[in-house]
Order: structure tokens, then C-alpha cells, then sequence
């Protein structure tokens, strides 16, 4: 079997560009969504609202600066080829270091503290990196890099609901859980669920959601008219724009699923804000 | 409509605006978020003096960016209020005027706002870069250890926000969501 070296400088460069690239630029799928609510919305102050992010994020894009100051915590989901081997470093460290210089370099805010509780020392480098790694087959690596802000985040929750809530419960926790979050999410805001697996993998599946364009659907039409529903449904609840009453309280509801224990039904809610950022790279 | 106010705000200032209201901010105004809070938080407690004078101030939770050069401040929108809830009563009462946010507060900074003829002003949370238009200097005036979160001093030209809770207690976030609610 043939191995495919990469250098571990490779691995570094493309990181530092997906996490500058992703917080300068908001994906096209958001803008336009942003830009169809914009035409929707029934409320005035929501209206304005809305144009003020457009404005936002077209000024971000044109000069390059971060669209929000909260560039967030770095979070990657990575396909790592089994035919792959880093030279001249590791992995990890080559990921951390496309972060490092990222931020530095990026004039991207660092929001990482290195103690979560007695300490809460900046580690001035917005490092360590959160990074999820499946081993896939062949000789290339894939990226998809997100830096997620805390506002939205500190809103998300997960249950470990077991099967007799059915469908019905499925989707009244996470509407439960969008209607707790509020105006404080920044609004209108991106819903990423993921259901099944085990406890960390229902939560895992829920950031993966919220990283995959809202202009696509789950593969089974049975999830996909869910999120159509649950985005219907949170569109009802009136929070809107900034939470500041309307009808654009989200942009899209994406859900991931994975096979689940027979005693279980774990439903995981990771709620992001519009500037929902992410980008990816194959190596 | 949208009102101008060159600050310090005055209690005419306040009296006058009711929630809702579109406002323009021109003058100074100080920064804080949660580490800071929390400092000034547990000197009071210890009866100590702060490092900066809040009387007659208003407050804007943010955490900025970096500045870009060429720019006087890096993105720097509103961070969510109720992290700083806890500390906003005790602030209040010392005579701060007001804070600038965004999202919901709890009752006891309702009524804290109510007791002291205070204010409670959201910004639009991510959109920094544009906000930042509005921020001409900084200055840092203390806890400059805690980098992001660290208090600075905003020279500020029609910084744009909503009265979000007025003196009299009149909540937006309580009168506007209902009237486009349809479930």
C-alpha cells in the first residue's frame, strides 16, 4: 500500500486559511437566506435588523475583518485518509498551530481560557482546537473548520430521551429548548440536532449539523420534512431578528442521525447564531 | 423614531426614552464583560474601591476584537446581558446609568433599572464590523491582563441602539415577541 506523505506546514496553512476564511466570509447559503427572510418579515424593527447584518457581513467580506467579535472557540470535523502520514510533526499540533496563527495573524479574537473553572487564564492563542477525527479510506484529508461563538452556544442542551417520546418528543425538546434560548442566541439562528448514538455522539452530530449548509436536507424525506416542520414551527414562536419580535427567528433546522441503543433516544440541540461559520478544505 | 444623545446621558436623558425607542449614542461610554465584572463584583464585596468611577457611565458589554491596522477599535458587537446579571444590581446602585447589551435580563436588574432611573440598551448582536464604524478611539482603563476583557473607554458617534428596558421597566423583550407569535 502506497502512503502519501503531508507535510505537517500543509496541514497548518490550510487550517489558518479556513479559520480566517470562515470568519471574513459568511457562507452563501446564510446570506441568501438572510436576504429571502429580509423580503418575508413582518416586522419593521426586524426588517432593519436584518439589513444591519446584510450590511454586516458585506462589510466583513469587503475589508476582511471578522463579521462577529466572538470568532469563537476552533472546532473541525476531519476525514483523515488512512493512507495519510504527517511529516515533519503531528497531527494535532499542526491543526493547533493553524489556529495559533489564524488568530494572531487574522486579527481574530482569542476566547479561550485554559482552566475551565478555578483558573480562566487566557491561553492567548485561542488554542487548544476542539477536533473531531474519523479514519476514512485513501490518501487525502478533508476539513471542515468552524469557529463557534458562545452566545448561541451556552443556549444548546441535550436529552436522553428513550423511545416511547417518539417523534412527537423529539421535536417538542428541541422546540422546548429554542423557545428557553430566546432572544439570546442572536437571532435568527441556525438549529443543529443530532439524534441517536450515545450521549457524546448525539451532541457531536448536533455541531456537525451546524456546520452543514441550511440549504440542504437529510437523505431520509422522513428528518427532512422534520426540519422543514421545526423551522415552520420556531418561525411561530415570534422572538425574531436580535429577538426583537418577528417572524425570522431561524434561518434552518439541519438534523443529523446515527443508530441508537434499543433503550434509547438521545436528542442533542446545538443552537448557532446567523453568523453560523464554517468552511472547508481537502488536503 | 430615532433619538440623538451626546453623553454622559443625563436623568432627562433617561426619563425621556421608552423601550422600543431607536437611539444614537455620541460621547464616551466604558466596556466591561464577565472577567472584569466579576473583579469589581468581589471588590465591592470587600468594600475596597473600584479602579474606575461608574457614576453617571454607561457600560457596554463587549469583548472586541483585535484592530485591524488602519482601525481605531476591532469588531465589537454586544455580548449576551445575563452573564452579567449577577453584577448589575451592585453596579446600579453605585450609580451607573446603564448598560448597552443584548437579550434578556432578569427581575432583579428590571427592578434594579426601575430603582435607580437607569436604562437598558441592546446593540445588534453580530454585527460587529458594522457597530465598529461607530467606535471612533480606545482607551484601556484597567485589567489589562484580561486582554478581550479588559475595561476600556469608547469614544463613540451615533452608535446605534434600541431601548431595549426603559426606566420605568417597560420590557421589549416581554411587549414585542408576543404580537408576532402565531403558534
Amino acid at each position: 500500500m502506497e502512503i502519501r506523505e503531508i507535510d505537517a506546514a500543509v496541514i497548518t496553512a490550510a487550517v489558518k486559511k479556513l479559520f480566517m476564511d470562515c470568519n471574513y466570509f459568511i457562507g452563501a447559503d446564510i446570506m441568501d437566506a438572510l436576504t429571502s427572510a429580509r423580503e418575508r418579515e413582518n416586522s419593521p424593527v426586524g426588517r432593519s435588523v436584518l439589513d444591519q447584518i446584510i450590511e454586516n457581513d458585506r462589510i466583513a467580506a469587503a475589508e476582511e475583518i471578522p463579521l462577529c467579535q466572538d470568532t469563537g472557540m476552533a472546532v473541525l470535523f476531519v476525514e483523515y485518509g488512512d493512507r495519510v502520514c504527517v511529516a515533519n510533526g503531528n497531527f494535532d499540533e499542526a491543526v493547533n498551530e493553524g489556529v495559533r496563527q489564524a488568530y494572531e495573524e487574522g486579527y481574530l479574537r482569542k476566547s479561550v481560557v485554559d482552566d475551565p473553572v478555578f483558573d480562566r487564564v487566557n491561553t492567548r492563542d485561542n488554542t487548544p482546537a476542539v477536533i473531531h477525527t474519523k479514519i476514512v479510506s485513501g490518501s487525502k484529508i478533508r476539513i471542515t473548520a468552524g469557529g463557534k461563538g458562545f452566545g448561541s452556544e451556552n443556549m444548546s442542551a441535550i436529552k436522553m430521551l428513550t423511545p416511547s417520546y417518539g417523534a412527537e418528543g423529539v421535536k417538542r425538546f428541541i422546540l422546548d429548548t429554542v423557545c428557553a434560548a430566546g432572544p439570546n442566541p442572536c437571532p435568527p439562528i441556525v438549529v443543529g440536532v443530532g439524534i441517536g448514538g450515545t450521549f457524546e455522539r448525539a451532541a457531536q452530530l448536533a455541531k456537525k449539523a451546524t456546520f452543514r449548509p441550511i440549504d440542504t436536507h437529510h437523505p431520509d424525506s422522513r428528518y427532512a420534512d422534520m426540519e422543514d416542520e421545526l423551522l415552520s414551527e420556531i418561525n411561530k414562536m415570534g422572538f425574531g431578528p436580535a429577538g426583537l419580535g418577528g417572524n425570522t427567528t431561524a434561518l434552518g433546522v439541519n438534523i443529523e442521525t446515527a443508530p441508537t441503543h434499543i433503550a434509547g433516544m438521545p436528542v442533542a440541540v446545538n443552537i448557532c447564531c446567523h453568523a453560523a461559520r464554517h468552511a472547508s478544505a481537502e488536503i | 423614531m430615532t433619538k440623538k444623545i451626546t453623553l454622559p446621558i443625563t436623568d432627562e436623558d433617561i426619563r425621556d426614552l421608552r423601550a422600543g425607542d431607536s437611539v444614537l449614542l455620541t460621547g464616551s461610554i466604558l466596556t466591561g464583560r464577565d472577567a472584569a465584572h466579576k473583579r469589581l463584583y468581589e471588590l465591592l464585596e470587600q468594600g475596597r474601591e473600584l479602579p474606575v468611577d461608574l457614576k453617571g457611565e454607561l457600560i457596554y458589554y463587549v469583548g472586541p476584537a483585535p484592530a485591524k491596522p488602519g482601525y481605531a477599535v476591532g469588531p465589537a458587537g454586544p455580548t449576551s446581558s445575563y452573564r452579567m446579571d449577577k453584577y448589575a444590581p451592585s453596579l446600579l446602585d453605585l450609580g451607573l446609568k446603564g448598560m448597552i447589551g443584548k437579550g434578556a435580563r432578569g427581575q432583579d436588574v428590571i427592578d434594579a433599572i426601575v430603582r435607580n432611573k437607569a436604562v437598558y440598551l441592546v446593540a445588534i448582536g453580530g454585527a460587529a464590523a458594522l457597530i465598529a464604524k461607530s467606535i471612533k478611539s480606545e482607551e484601556i482603563l484597567c485589567y489589562e491582563d484580561l486582554g478581550t476583557e479588559a475595561v476600556r473607554r469608547y469614544e463613540v458617534e451615533d452608535f446605534p441602539c434600541i431601548v431595549a428596558i426603559d426606566s420605568f421597566g417597560n420590557n421589549v423583550y416581554e411587549t414585542e415577541p408576543p404580537k408576532y407569535r402565531t403558534t
